[in-house]
């Protein structure tokens, strides 16, 4: 399930996908245009939260086939009552013409148009257990100059008697990767509705096959709000 | 990759000669100068071809004025008009960056000769060039010319 965090207060839309991977389209100006592929959706509206009710709007998309025998009991209510099939992946998208959707309503790829801006969210690749220069860009220390076997290694991480402990949340080596990572402000290329994929420019973090968020840039979203309550 | 194939089927052209390094080609580019077009022809000898599918490219040399000069060309790119194929050559590299080294008479690649093949190869160039040839007019519109193949000088 993967938890959507972003600003609320405007007209946000989003959809669920699956990566399909990268390659390379011409544009309109025969320049070379590196593309992520995602198939997208169909998503499945299951739940339009209210103010009223909720104390906030949003909507609750459910993407992909599972088995319905491997769904909780609670989920399968959940599913049930929306009058969808049991879906794999559940993510909500705060907007703020939430009632404008309707619970069971299908969203495809053609909820975004090319030009578009967007923000992506996927699990990154696993690194497994990596140092200290992978995973918190620290800088080592030098090739030569008489550095002995400390190449890669990070420095110091403490002072001595005082405090005599090393401070919670120091940065060391460890498990990296396989966590949400978003990225912001890219542009769609295109969208095919026939196909039912989006071709977003530069790259999306996941797996190929791993399910990806695709929402309005927040960030976009956020300028284009002030801009409004300005005017 | 499968999956990705109707994705770049879109920009496969199948209008391209067969050609491999050591041959020569005559390249026409389609150049475009604020609202004209028009075509540049870029002739040289074809020192490699690297990747595949929608990402192939070819690097393709000539002397200007006394300077080697290269560029790099997708092999798909819409700004190729047509690709005309001058002569094969007899080569037996897929690289051929030894050029670079060498000047004048030694830089020469000898034309391979013989085989139905090679007429083939020659014939079907001249057919699809006459086929290929589009007015260039309806391109006037779009506004800059943009290759990602920029045009390296290797030697001063």
């Amino acid at each position: 399930m993967i938890n959507n965090t972003q600003s609320k207060g405007s007209a946000i839309k989003g959809i669920i996908g699956t990566k399909l991977g990268m390659t390379q389209v011409f544009d309109a100006n025969n320049k070379v245009v590196p593309v992520t592929v995602v198939s997208a959706g169909p998503c499945v509206v299951t739940q339009v939260r209210t103010v009223e009710k909720d104390g906030y709007q949003a909507i609750q998309l459910a993407f992909g086939a599972i088995d319905p025998r491997k769904v909780s009991k609670p989920e399968a209510g959940h599913f049930a009552k929306a009058g969808v099939t049991p879906r794999k992946d559940v993510a909500e998208l705060r907007t703020s013409n939430a009632a404008a959707y309707q619970v069971g309503q299908e969203l495809r790829a053609d909820v975004f148009a090319a030009g578009e801006i967007i923000d992506a969210s996927g699990i990154s690749l696993g690194k497994g257990s990596a140092g200290v220069m992978k995973r918190h860009n620290f800088s080592g220390f030098g090739a030569a100059h008489g550095v002995d076997r400390k190449h890669r290694t990070s420095g110091s991480i403490g002072n001595r008697t005082t405090p005599g402990r090393v401070f919670k949340g120091k940065r060391m080596m460890g498990r990296m990767g396989v966590e949400k990572v978003t990225v912001q402000n890219l542009s769609i290329h295109s969208v095919d509705p026939v196909a039912n994929t989006i071709l977003i420019k530069g790259a999306i973090p996941g797996a190929i096959g791993a399910t990806v968020f695709i929402r309005s840039a927040s960030k976009f979203a956020i300028s284009e709000t002030i801009t409004k309550a300005g005017a | 990759m499968n999956v990705l194939d109707a994705v770049d089927s879109a920009s496969l052209r199948s209008d391209i000669p067969n050609f491999r390094a050591g041959d020569e080609l005559k390249v026409h580019v389609r150049v475009i100068e604020g609202s004209k077009s028009r075509i540049q022809v870029f002739q040289g000898v074809v020192i490699g071809r690297q990747g595949s599918g929608v990402r192939e490219t070819f690097n393709i040399r000539k002397i200007s004025y006394g300077v080697g000069v290269e560029r790099i060309f997708p092999v798909h790119a819409p700004v190729i008009e047509k690709i005309e194929l001058v002569r094969k050559g007899d080569v037996r590299r897929a690289k051929l960056y030894f050029l670079r080294d060498l000047r004048g008479k030694a830089a020469k690649i000898k034309e391979k000769r013989g085989g139905d093949d090679l007429a083939a190869a020659y014939s079907t160039t001249t057919t699809s060039i006459l086929d290929e040839v589009k007015p260039v007019v309806a391109e006037a519109t779009v506004e800059a010319v943009v290759e990602n193949t920029d045009a390296q000088t290797t030697e001063a």
